[in-house]
């Protein structure tokens, strides 16, 4: 076979004509090394834009900073005698305390608590950048990985673990010292309960990747939204609080209508 | 029998009758004050409604048998439901629906019947009132002689006080009957080991790395990053076939990374940390609940059975509630290759108190 072709095109150059694929190469090649080019300037282009784009909203994050937030943390976010330093706590701390409203803080307290968020999603990440510039830290979790797509039971063992002792087992929320309290999961999003692991905002410790990995922290979000999606087999839950809450209605209600049966019962009937 | 022999015959309000119980009642040891007060009698009896007014009592009745035909329609339900809402597939809202409309149907049968027997004996079965007189105590002497009259007879028909082999025979036989139950329920404790051994010693040896719970990945020094909290178990746990939660629930350990000059550590455990890395055995003192619950900005360890605290940067020491020891402390360090390993043991029991722990 090859040889056929090496001398059928031995016998074509004799006659001075070119192979006839010989000009779609030669387009192709052409065509490739311009697109290339074109592409790579392109990139470079782009990436220069968000460049341009992500200092601008440093630029647009140091402003909404120093106008909310320095008061507390220093123009420079280096800390104060009222506020820790920000330095290295990474986009994730600032796009989970101000993405839930947790700050800017209203007033002392046991705890810093979620409220109405007080910035637009764009002045979040913008403060998020500024913040990050400071130094290195952690980022905001990419989507798949808070967007509920592991292995539920897995992420069941893993919260069982590590986070059911203060944010109860059905992620109801509890108690701690003097004041303060593990708040409750069930209408955290995935992002913020992702970003709350990295960084341990105020008395929460941290769960670094070494610890929970990118994709057990994935599988422990993916056990908070089927909790919150299946609803207790059990029935009525009374806000998943285990003995206490139980306890308390069976003394209140249970007793209470023997009591009321027994009343009924011994009374004179009219 | 002598004062209660009405035969269930009901008196009808008898003040005399009363008074004359009174006079031969014996007072016994009571204190009869003088200035008692006299007997008011019984409350004047009062017809109800349904004794009254025929279309009360109509009512009551269709009441009555209204509610023992929904007893009826109860019990078939709950059968219809266990046919309607099968647990056939694997989700677990089956079993709500199950046992939510079963138990309407139970429910409904028990409770109607109950309601129904009370409401008839209450509203429409005859209201008579009676007294039946407190008898005495004692029985009279022709009852206590003829108790004494059947021991007598058992006795002499048995043999009983006569066959003294066959009586203490009997007797051995019942004292050595839960012997058994002794012996069988003694197995269940620990064979051939020393209970306090067990107790006071748990998996941690010199040279164990610690490691993640539940994977068993051994921890470096560098991964245990300010502020963080992991939750360790010995790393050669998951290899054990036996007795792995009983090794686990004596061993677990709680590691907490502080800036070490917030460690306040006691002078004769200088060297029991790493760099600001501390473990401590995560079994509460008080009565043995698994205490994690770490708050990394002011270092305290709460127990959430019953509220313990413990101060971490201050040796565990207890600051609240009803502990009494402070957490036991992991010697710990870092092999040549960086992992963190244990010095030794825990010097002392980990977790409550018990009789004979020194």
């Amino acid at each position: 076979m090859r040889e056929n072709k090496k001398t059928a095109g031995a016998s074509r150059r004799k006659t001075g004509r070119r192979h006839p694929l010989a000009t779609v190469a030669l387009i192709a090649i052409g065509l490739g090394v311009t697109g290339g080019a074109y592409a790579a300037v392109n990139t470079s282009t782009a990436s220069a834009e968000t460049q341009i784009a992500a200092q601008s909203t440093i630029e647009e994050g140091e402003k909404l900073f120093q106008a909310n937030c320095a008061t507390c943390h220093g123009m420079g976010a280096a800390g104060t005698d009222s506020g820790p330093s920000l330095i290295g706590v990474g986009a994730a701390a600032v796009d989970f305390q101000v993405g839930t409203g947790r700050m800017p803080m209203q007033m002392n307290g046991p705890q810093a608590e979620e409220k109405p968020v007080q910035f637009t999603d764009e002045q979040v990440k913008a403060l998020a950048n500024y913040v990050a510039s400071l130094g290195p830290g952690p980022s905001i979790p990419e989507d798949h990985l808070t967007n509920g797509g592991g292995d539920a039971s897995n992420g069941a063992e893993l919260f069982r673990i590590n986070c059911a002792m203060c944010h109860n087992v059905a992620g109801a929320g509890g108690a701690l010292t003097e004041g303060k309290f593990a708040p409750a999961l069930d209408t955290v999003t995935g992002v913020h309960i992702y970003e709350a692991m990295v960084t341990g905002p105020q008395n929460m410790p941290v769960f670094n990747d070494l610890n929970i990995s990118p994709e057990d922290k994935r599988d422990i979000i993916t056990y908070l939204q089927y909790v919150q999606d299946n609803r207790s087999p059990g029935g009525f839950e009374l806000g998943s609080l285990g003995p206490v809450a139980e306890g308390l209605f069976i003394w209140i209600f249970g007793l209470g209508a023997i009591v009321a049966l027994t009343v009924w019962i011994t009374a004179k009937s009219n | 029998m002598a004062q209660d022999d009405n035969d269930g015959k009901d008196l009808t309000v008898a003040d005399s009758s009363v008074a004359d119980h009174h006079d031969e009642a014996h007072p016994g040891t009571a204190v009869v004050s003088r200035d008692a007060f006299t007997d008011p009698g019984l409350v004047p009896h009062r017809k109800r409604v349904t004794d009254l007014d025929p279309k009360k009592e109509k009512h009551a009745e269709r009441t009555v048998y209204t509610l023992f035909y929904l007893s009826i329609v109860g019990s078939i339900w709950a059968i219809a439901a266990y046919m309607l809402f099968p647990i056939e597939s694997n989700n677990v809202g089956d079993v709500r629906l199950n046992t939510l409309f079963i138990g309407v149907g139970l429910t409904l049968a028990l409770l109607a019947i109950g309601f129904g027997a009370v409401h008839w004996g209450k509203a429409l079965m005859v209201d008579d009132e009676g007294v039946d007189i407190r008898h005495l105590t004692r029985g009279s002497d022709e009852t206590r002689a003829a108790a004494v009259e059947i021991f007598d007879v058992a006795n002499k028909e048995s043999g009983f006080g006569r066959r003294t082999l066959i009586r203490n025979s009997l007797i051995g036989a019942l004292i050595v009957f839960p012997l058994p139950a002794v012996v069988l329920f003694r197995g269940l404790a620990p064979q051939d080991e020393n209970p306090v051994e067990l107790l006071s010693h748990t998996m941690w040896k010199k040279g164990t790395r610690l490691a993640l719970d539940p994977s068993g990945v051994a921890i470096k020094a560098t991964d245990v990053t300010l502020g963080s909290a992991f939750h360790v178990i010995p790393e050669d746990l998951n290899d054990l076939e036996h007795g792995k939660l009983e090794e686990k629930a004596k061993a677990a350990v709680l590691l907490m990374r502080l800036r070490p000059e917030d460690l306040n550590e006691l002078p004769e455990r200088a060297d029991w940390s790493y760099d600001g890395i501390v473990a401590y055995s995560k079994i509460c003192t008080h009565v043995g609940c698994p205490v994690a619950l770490y708050e990394q900005q002011t270092h305290h360890l709460l127990c959430p059975c019953h509220q313990s605290q413990f101060d971490v940067s201050n040796h565990c020491e207890v600051i609240f509630g009803p502990a009494k020891r402070p957490l036991p402390q992991l010697p710990i360090a870092v092999d040549s290759e960086g992992y963190l390993i244990a010095q030794s043991d825990f010097l002392e029991p980990v977790g409550p108190s018990f009789w004979e722990r020194s």
